[in-house]
Protein backbone atom coordinates (compact mmCIF):
# COMPACT_ATOMS: atom_id res chain seq x y z
CA UNK A 1 0.00 0.00 0.00
CA UNK A 2 2.53 2.53 1.11
CA UNK A 3 3.91 2.34 -2.25
CA UNK A 4 1.03 3.24 -4.02
CA UNK A 5 0.60 6.11 -1.45
CA UNK A 6 3.86 7.37 -2.15
CA UNK A 7 3.60 7.32 -6.18
CA UNK A 8 0.31 8.86 -6.29
CA UNK A 9 1.30 11.81 -3.71
CA UNK A 10 3.36 13.25 -6.51
CA UNK A 11 0.50 14.24 -8.47
CA UNK A 12 -1.09 17.65 -8.13
CA UNK A 13 -3.88 15.39 -6.05
CA UNK A 14 -3.57 12.72 -3.86
CA UNK A 15 -4.96 9.81 -6.27
CA UNK A 16 -7.48 7.39 -5.60
CA UNK A 17 -7.99 6.36 -2.28
CA UNK A 18 -9.91 3.34 -3.47
CA UNK A 19 -6.99 1.76 -5.53
CA UNK A 20 -4.47 3.06 -2.58
CA UNK A 21 -6.56 1.36 0.38
CA UNK A 22 -8.45 -1.81 -1.23
CA UNK A 23 -5.79 -4.06 -0.67
CA UNK A 24 -5.75 -3.34 2.88
CA UNK A 25 -9.10 -2.98 3.53
CA UNK A 26 -9.96 -6.19 5.18
CA UNK A 27 -6.63 -5.92 7.78
CA UNK A 28 -7.67 -2.64 8.30
CA UNK A 29 -10.58 -3.57 9.17
CA UNK A 30 -9.65 -6.00 11.57
CA UNK A 31 -7.23 -3.62 13.08
CA UNK A 32 -9.29 -2.11 16.02
CA UNK A 33 -10.67 1.09 15.04
CA UNK A 34 -8.44 1.94 12.34
CA UNK A 35 -9.27 3.01 8.93
CA UNK A 36 -6.97 3.07 5.77
CA UNK A 37 -5.72 6.55 5.42
CA UNK A 38 -7.13 8.32 2.77
CA UNK A 39 -5.10 10.20 0.22
CA UNK A 40 -6.79 13.08 0.77
CA UNK A 41 -5.26 14.26 4.09
CA UNK A 42 -1.59 13.61 1.54
CA UNK A 43 -0.90 17.59 0.63
CA UNK A 44 1.74 18.87 -1.22
CA UNK A 45 4.10 20.40 1.05
CA UNK A 46 4.09 23.41 -0.41
CA UNK A 47 0.56 24.03 -0.76
CA UNK A 48 0.06 25.84 2.37
CA UNK A 49 2.73 28.42 1.41
CA UNK A 50 1.51 28.78 -1.88
CA UNK A 51 -2.42 29.78 -0.60
CA UNK A 52 -0.78 32.38 2.38
CA UNK A 53 1.15 33.90 -0.59
CA UNK A 54 -1.76 34.23 -2.80
CA UNK A 55 -3.67 35.39 0.14
CA UNK A 56 -1.25 38.95 0.51
CA UNK A 57 -2.21 39.04 -3.48
CA UNK A 58 1.08 37.25 -4.56
CA UNK A 59 -0.18 36.57 -8.20
CA UNK A 60 2.60 34.37 -8.95
CA UNK A 61 1.84 31.86 -5.92
CA UNK A 62 -1.61 31.86 -7.29
CA UNK A 63 -0.74 31.30 -10.90
CA UNK A 64 1.35 27.97 -9.94
CA UNK A 65 -1.70 27.23 -8.08
CA UNK A 66 -3.42 27.32 -11.15
CA UNK A 67 -0.59 25.58 -12.92
CA UNK A 68 -1.75 22.98 -10.43
CA UNK A 69 -5.17 22.41 -10.62
CA UNK A 70 -6.63 23.55 -14.53
CA UNK A 71 -6.27 19.99 -16.28
CA UNK A 72 -8.48 18.51 -13.29
CA UNK A 73 -10.48 21.30 -12.72
CA UNK A 74 -11.16 21.83 -16.60
CA UNK A 75 -12.08 18.21 -16.69
CA UNK A 76 -14.29 18.23 -13.49
CA UNK A 77 -16.27 21.10 -15.26
CA UNK A 78 -16.13 19.51 -18.20
CA UNK A 79 -17.51 15.88 -17.12
CA UNK A 80 -20.43 18.12 -15.83
CA UNK A 81 -20.96 20.28 -18.22
CA UNK A 82 -20.63 17.94 -21.30
CA UNK A 83 -19.58 21.37 -23.39
CA UNK A 84 -16.25 22.83 -23.85
CA UNK A 85 -17.53 26.36 -23.84
CA UNK A 86 -18.96 25.93 -20.38
CA UNK A 87 -16.61 24.19 -19.16
CA UNK A 88 -14.14 26.83 -20.14
CA UNK A 89 -16.39 29.85 -18.95
CA UNK A 90 -16.72 27.66 -15.39
CA UNK A 91 -12.83 27.17 -15.06
CA UNK A 92 -11.68 30.72 -15.31
CA UNK A 93 -14.48 32.07 -12.90
CA UNK A 94 -14.03 29.29 -10.19
CA UNK A 95 -10.19 30.50 -10.34
CA UNK A 96 -11.36 33.82 -10.41
CA UNK A 97 -14.12 33.45 -7.45
CA UNK A 98 -11.36 31.62 -5.24
CA UNK A 99 -8.69 34.05 -5.58
CA UNK A 100 -11.83 37.03 -4.93
CA UNK A 101 -12.72 34.69 -2.05
CA UNK A 102 -9.04 33.72 -0.74
CA UNK A 103 -9.63 35.36 2.52
CA UNK A 104 -12.53 33.49 3.19
CA UNK A 105 -10.67 29.61 2.94
CA UNK A 106 -9.93 28.91 6.52
CA UNK A 107 -7.59 25.93 5.71
CA UNK A 108 -9.59 23.49 7.35
CA UNK A 109 -9.63 21.35 4.38
CA UNK A 110 -7.56 21.21 1.29
CA UNK A 111 -7.45 24.01 -0.79
CA UNK A 112 -8.31 22.37 -4.01
CA UNK A 113 -11.58 20.34 -2.05
CA UNK A 114 -12.33 24.17 -1.76
CA UNK A 115 -11.25 25.25 -5.20
CA UNK A 116 -13.66 22.03 -6.60
CA UNK A 117 -16.54 22.63 -4.46
CA UNK A 118 -16.61 26.40 -6.17
CA UNK A 119 -16.32 24.65 -9.49
CA UNK A 120 -18.79 22.80 -9.05
CA UNK A 121 -21.22 24.97 -8.64
CA UNK A 122 -19.81 27.08 -11.11
CA UNK A 123 -20.39 24.34 -13.57
CA UNK A 124 -24.03 23.28 -12.32
CA UNK A 125 -25.07 27.02 -12.53
CA UNK A 126 -23.67 27.20 -16.70
CA UNK A 127 -25.06 23.63 -16.90
CA UNK A 128 -28.75 25.56 -15.26
CA UNK A 129 -28.56 28.30 -17.64
CA UNK A 130 -28.42 25.94 -20.98
CA UNK A 131 -30.49 23.47 -20.11
CA UNK A 132 -32.75 24.50 -17.43
CA UNK A 133 -35.74 22.02 -17.10
CA UNK A 134 -32.77 18.95 -17.28
CA UNK A 135 -31.04 19.71 -14.10
CA UNK A 136 -32.58 19.39 -11.11
CA UNK A 137 -31.02 18.54 -7.75
CA UNK A 138 -33.76 18.43 -5.48
CA UNK A 139 -36.10 15.99 -7.34
CA UNK A 140 -34.30 13.11 -8.60
CA UNK A 141 -36.25 10.26 -9.88
CA UNK A 142 -34.55 7.15 -8.01
CA UNK A 143 -36.47 3.89 -8.64
CA UNK A 144 -35.25 0.33 -7.75
CA UNK A 145 -34.56 -0.48 -11.45
CA UNK A 146 -31.90 1.58 -11.05
CA UNK A 147 -29.97 -0.80 -8.88
CA UNK A 148 -30.68 -3.67 -10.53
CA UNK A 149 -27.77 -5.14 -12.23
CA UNK A 150 -28.35 -6.24 -16.03
CA UNK A 151 -24.86 -6.92 -17.55
CA UNK A 152 -22.90 -9.55 -15.64
CA UNK A 153 -19.64 -10.12 -16.80
CA UNK A 154 -15.90 -11.15 -15.81
CA UNK A 155 -13.89 -7.46 -16.87
CA UNK A 156 -10.31 -7.54 -17.93
CA UNK A 157 -7.93 -7.66 -14.70
CA UNK A 158 -6.10 -4.30 -15.75
CA UNK A 159 -8.78 -2.72 -17.88
CA UNK A 160 -7.82 0.77 -17.91
CA UNK A 161 -4.31 -0.79 -20.10
CA UNK A 162 -6.58 -1.15 -22.71
CA UNK A 163 -7.33 2.19 -24.45
CA UNK A 164 -4.61 4.85 -24.88
CA UNK A 165 -5.24 8.02 -22.95
CA UNK A 166 -6.94 10.07 -25.06
CA UNK A 167 -9.12 7.08 -25.78
CA UNK A 168 -9.89 6.17 -22.20
CA UNK A 169 -10.57 9.79 -21.32
CA UNK A 170 -13.08 10.20 -24.03
CA UNK A 171 -14.82 6.99 -22.63
CA UNK A 172 -14.89 7.36 -19.88
CA UNK A 173 -16.42 11.28 -20.23
CA UNK A 174 -19.12 9.86 -22.81
CA UNK A 175 -20.03 7.31 -19.80
CA UNK A 176 -20.42 10.05 -17.29
CA UNK A 177 -22.48 12.21 -20.09
CA UNK A 178 -25.11 9.67 -20.42
CA UNK A 179 -25.59 9.48 -16.31
CA UNK A 180 -28.32 12.23 -15.17
CA UNK A 181 -26.65 15.38 -13.84
CA UNK A 182 -27.62 14.86 -10.08
CA UNK A 183 -25.79 11.39 -10.35
CA UNK A 184 -22.89 12.41 -12.51
CA UNK A 185 -21.88 15.43 -10.21
CA UNK A 186 -22.22 13.05 -6.65
CA UNK A 187 -20.28 10.72 -8.47
CA UNK A 188 -17.34 13.19 -9.67
CA UNK A 189 -17.15 14.79 -6.21
CA UNK A 190 -17.05 11.68 -4.32
CA UNK A 191 -14.87 9.13 -6.07
CA UNK A 192 -12.97 11.59 -8.60
CA UNK A 193 -12.22 14.50 -6.66
CA UNK A 194 -12.46 12.49 -3.35
CA UNK A 195 -14.68 14.80 -1.42
CA UNK A 196 -16.12 13.39 2.02
CA UNK A 197 -19.72 12.38 2.24
CA UNK A 198 -20.58 15.47 4.09
CA UNK A 199 -18.82 18.22 2.44
CA UNK A 200 -20.50 16.46 -0.69
CA UNK A 201 -23.65 16.85 0.74
CA UNK A 202 -23.29 20.54 1.91
CA UNK A 203 -21.85 21.81 -1.09
CA UNK A 204 -25.00 20.36 -2.45
CA UNK A 205 -27.52 21.41 -0.70
CA UNK A 206 -28.81 17.93 -0.37
CA UNK A 207 -28.74 15.40 2.42
CA UNK A 208 -26.34 12.50 3.34
CA UNK A 209 -28.69 9.91 2.50
CA UNK A 210 -29.14 11.77 -0.78
CA UNK A 211 -25.35 11.68 -1.61
CA UNK A 212 -25.38 7.60 -0.74
CA UNK A 213 -27.98 6.80 -2.66
CA UNK A 214 -27.18 8.86 -5.54
CA UNK A 215 -23.25 7.54 -5.60
CA UNK A 216 -24.78 3.97 -5.39
CA UNK A 217 -26.64 4.46 -8.32
CA UNK A 218 -23.97 6.67 -10.31
CA UNK A 219 -21.49 3.67 -9.85
CA UNK A 220 -23.68 0.91 -10.38
CA UNK A 221 -25.05 2.78 -13.87
CA UNK A 222 -21.66 3.75 -15.14
CA UNK A 223 -20.22 -0.03 -14.56
CA UNK A 224 -23.44 -1.01 -17.02
CA UNK A 225 -22.41 1.60 -19.78
CA UNK A 226 -18.48 0.86 -19.41
CA UNK A 227 -19.25 -3.00 -18.98
CA UNK A 228 -18.82 -3.28 -22.76
CA UNK A 229 -15.62 -1.51 -23.09
CA UNK A 230 -13.92 -3.41 -20.19
CA UNK A 231 -15.32 -7.21 -20.53
CA UNK A 232 -13.08 -9.64 -21.03
CA UNK A 233 -12.68 -10.50 -24.87
CA UNK A 234 -14.25 -6.93 -25.64
CA UNK A 235 -14.25 -5.91 -29.02
CA UNK A 236 -16.14 -2.01 -28.37
CA UNK B 1 -27.65 -11.80 3.30
CA UNK B 2 -29.39 -12.02 0.03
CA UNK B 3 -28.08 -10.52 -3.77
CA UNK B 4 -30.21 -7.31 -2.93
CA UNK B 5 -28.54 -7.05 0.66
CA UNK B 6 -25.25 -6.88 -1.73
CA UNK B 7 -26.31 -4.20 -3.42
CA UNK B 8 -27.51 -2.06 -0.49
CA UNK B 9 -24.81 -2.36 1.02
CA UNK B 10 -21.75 -2.28 -2.12
CA UNK B 11 -20.96 1.41 -1.22
CA UNK B 12 -19.89 0.65 2.26
CA UNK B 13 -18.41 -2.66 1.19
CA UNK B 14 -16.41 -1.27 -1.13
CA UNK B 15 -15.11 2.06 1.16
CA UNK B 16 -14.22 -0.53 4.07
CA UNK B 17 -17.03 1.01 6.65
CA UNK B 18 -18.97 -1.85 6.93
CA UNK B 19 -19.55 -3.19 10.32
CA UNK B 20 -18.18 -6.43 11.36
CA UNK B 21 -21.45 -8.71 11.65
CA UNK B 22 -22.68 -7.33 8.03
CA UNK B 23 -19.19 -7.49 6.90
CA UNK B 24 -19.24 -11.31 7.14
CA UNK B 25 -22.46 -11.83 6.02
CA UNK B 26 -21.92 -10.19 2.76
CA UNK B 27 -18.46 -12.27 2.81
CA UNK B 28 -20.00 -15.49 3.20
CA UNK B 29 -23.34 -14.19 0.61
CA UNK B 30 -19.70 -13.84 -1.84
CA UNK B 31 -18.27 -16.80 -1.56
CA UNK B 32 -21.15 -18.63 -2.68
CA UNK B 33 -22.46 -16.12 -5.07
CA UNK B 34 -20.42 -15.65 -8.79
CA UNK B 35 -22.79 -12.90 -10.08
CA UNK B 36 -22.31 -10.56 -6.50
CA UNK B 37 -18.82 -11.43 -6.91
CA UNK B 38 -18.64 -10.00 -10.62
CA UNK B 39 -20.86 -6.71 -10.16
CA UNK B 40 -18.60 -6.40 -6.33
CA UNK B 41 -15.12 -6.21 -8.60
CA UNK B 42 -16.22 -4.79 -11.57
CA UNK B 43 -17.92 -1.88 -9.73
CA UNK B 44 -14.86 -1.74 -7.74
CA UNK B 45 -13.08 -1.32 -11.03
CA UNK B 46 -15.02 1.16 -12.28
CA UNK B 47 -14.22 3.60 -9.54
CA UNK B 48 -10.67 2.93 -9.90
CA UNK B 49 -10.36 3.64 -13.62
CA UNK B 50 -12.24 7.27 -13.04
CA UNK B 51 -9.68 7.75 -9.73
CA UNK B 52 -6.82 6.57 -12.02
CA UNK B 53 -7.67 8.72 -15.52
CA UNK B 54 -5.13 11.27 -15.78
CA UNK B 55 -6.40 14.37 -16.91
CA UNK B 56 -5.44 15.39 -20.29
CA UNK B 57 -3.41 18.67 -20.31
CA UNK B 58 -5.33 21.55 -21.23
CA UNK B 59 -5.40 22.52 -24.58
CA UNK B 60 -2.45 25.35 -25.72
CA UNK B 61 -5.43 27.69 -26.46
CA UNK B 62 -7.39 26.81 -23.28
CA UNK B 63 -4.39 26.93 -21.28
CA UNK B 64 -2.94 30.27 -23.07
CA UNK B 65 -6.75 32.34 -22.57
CA UNK B 66 -7.14 31.07 -19.34
CA UNK B 67 -3.70 32.40 -17.80
CA UNK B 68 -4.21 35.86 -19.69
CA UNK B 69 -7.75 36.11 -18.65
CA UNK B 70 -7.06 35.57 -15.22
CA UNK B 71 -3.81 37.86 -15.03
CA UNK B 72 -5.45 40.27 -16.48
CA UNK B 73 -8.67 40.47 -14.39
CA UNK B 74 -6.80 39.60 -11.18
CA UNK B 75 -4.34 42.80 -12.05
CA UNK B 76 -7.13 45.25 -12.53
CA UNK B 77 -8.16 44.11 -9.12
CA UNK B 78 -5.38 44.21 -7.03
CA UNK B 79 -4.83 47.93 -8.73
CA UNK B 80 -8.08 49.00 -7.87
Amino acid sequence: MHHMVDSYATLPRSGCWLAACWGNVKNAMSAAGSKPQLPSTIVRSDEGALVSAAKTGDLGAFEELVNRYEARIFRLTMNITQNREDAQDATQDAFLKSFQNLNRFQGDSRFYTWLVRIAVNEALMKLRKRRPNVVSLDEPVETEEDVIPHEIQDWDPTPEQRYARTEMNSILNEAIGKLDPIFRTVFLLRDVEQVSTEETAEALGISVPAVKSRLLRARLKLREILNPFFRRNATA
Amino acid sequence: MNCKGVIRELSSYLEGDLETTLLTDLEVHLKRCEDCRLIVDTTRKTIEIYCKAEPVPLPDDVRVRLHETLMRRLIRKSDA
